[in-house]
């Protein structure tokens, strides 16, 4: 038995208090308890954290595999979702 | 997340990559690239996380000798960090679609390389601050521009390792400030690590730059951002003003300023010597893959265990749902 069979974990880390979590990297472990623990080590040395998400990596779902993929398209075509599609008068204030 | 897809490359996707790369935009791992960009990465990247795992020993054999608590916690915690940046490195290349495993096998089969300068013995106490000097230092030289690289999760890892390079390279100096400040003997050991570790640091940039086959191919893909010779140069522009301070002498008798080139003028290295280092006939290549694999077996155990452990666990959390 070697470190194969321990699956991949994506790891993701809670800067502090107030942001979202970001992934930071992956690692092995044989469970989920000894991925938070390694992740700690790994990722967390010196204070970057204040907690700690890890993921099976086989059950992340993404989208495919090519920026240029016509998955994203609906979003580039829809210029009034903008707030600078609208023209206001440079005199009404606060908007 | 990983990807082994190698298909060949439809028609744009050849062009996309290029404009991406054109744009100074970073490549991502469910991108399409081509197998040459992937092989050169996952060579470069495995090498250097071999690097940082092998570079736990030539330091980690003087834990249990440090002179203080405070220096022994010190270098606990550098070597720590050393295994710490071979694992974001080992990250970053099986999202390339290699496994650890496999990466960490070829290494202890002498089938993958890591860094010439840790097939040199650590001698004495200096040696410790001078690597922290020389060898993280150099490996600065070398990874801030990698930040920039074109491969994104290479260029992240880097980030994060560069944070703590800078205190690998300030513990080192400033232990070899405290051991100038003692007696003479002291500083004897000091300027005798120098002398042994000043040449194979700078063979660490890799030979010069008409000999380095695979530098202009690294370069146009935006992998590599600066030449050998050029970050050879900005290290000894680097550091001979910090060996003025320190008060020790770089042993090259042709080192000297050069008003008109803005830079140091420097001997040349011996590259007979790097190439045999390479090759594996450096003072300790034998004795490092040996001390990898017998840590590697020795741990085969604890791998084991916690795999059962994991396994039995599970089976439990099933059982305890179904009952």
């Amino acid at each position: 038995m070697t470190q194969q069979d321990w699956p991949l974990y994506e790891v993701f880390v809670r800067g502090k208090r107030g942001l979202n979590h970001v992934h930071v990297g992956s690692l092995h472990a044989a469970d989920d308890q000894m991925a938070l623990t390694h992740a700690r080590d790994l990722y967390t040395r010196r204070n970057e954290g204040v907690s700690i998400w890890v993921v099976l990596s086989e059950h992340i779902a993404a989208s495919t595999r090519d920026e240029k993929d016509p998955f994203f398209a609906p979003s580039a075509d829809k210029v009034y979702r903008h707030p600078t599609f609208y023209d206001i008068p440079d005199d009404v204030p606060h908007i | 997340m990983t990807t082994t897809d190698s298909t060949p490359a439809p028609q744009g996707l050849q062009e996309h990559f290029d404009a991406t790369i054109a744009r100074d935009q970073r490549i991502e791992p469910r991108d399409w690239m081509p197998d040459g960009y992937r092989k050169t990465l996952v060579r470069q990247i495995a090498q250097h996380a071999h690097s940082e795992i092998i570079g736990m020993q030539p330091e980690g054999e003087w834990i249990t000798r440090a002179p203080s608590l405070r220096r022994k916690a010190i270098l606990f915690a550098k070597v720590q960090d050393e295994a710490g940046h071979g694992l974001y490195l080992y990250s970053a290349a099986e999202t390339l679609g290699v496994d650890r495993a496999d990466l960490t096998e070829k290494l202890i089969e002498g089938r993958q390389k890591y860094s010439s300068i840790f097939n040199y013995p650590t001698l004495s106490f200096a040696d410790v601050g001078v690597i922290g000097w020389f060898v993280d230092g150099a490996a600065i030289c070398n990874q801030v521009p990698l930040c920039r690289s074109s491969y994104g999760p290479y260029a992240r890892a880097m980030v994060r390792i560069c944070k703590e390079e800078s205190f690998h390279q300030r513990q080192g100096y400033e232990l070899l400030l405290t051991m100038m400040r003692g007696t003479d003997a002291q500083r004897e050991m000091v300027q005798d690590a120098v002398d042994r570790w000043w040449w194979p640091s700078l063979m660490m940039f890799g030979p010069p730059d008409d000999a380095s086959p695979n530098s202009a191919q690294s370069m146009a893909w935006k992998i590599k951002r600066h030449s050998n010779d050029e970050l050879r140069r900005r290290f000894v522009d680097m550091t001979v003003p910090q060996a003025e301070k320190l008060g020790v002498t770089l042993p090259d008798p042709d080192l000297r300023w050069n008003e008109e080139s803005g830079h140091h003028d420097f001997g040349t290295p011996d590259w007979d010597e790097l190439m045999r280092v390479i090759k594996g006939d450096g003072p300790l290549n034998t004795e490092r893959i040996e001390r990898r694999r017998a840590a590697h077996d020795e741990g085969a155990w604890v791998r084991e265990a916690a795999t059962a452990h994991a396994a039995k666990r599970n089976k439990r959390v099933q059982e305890g749902t179904a009952a």
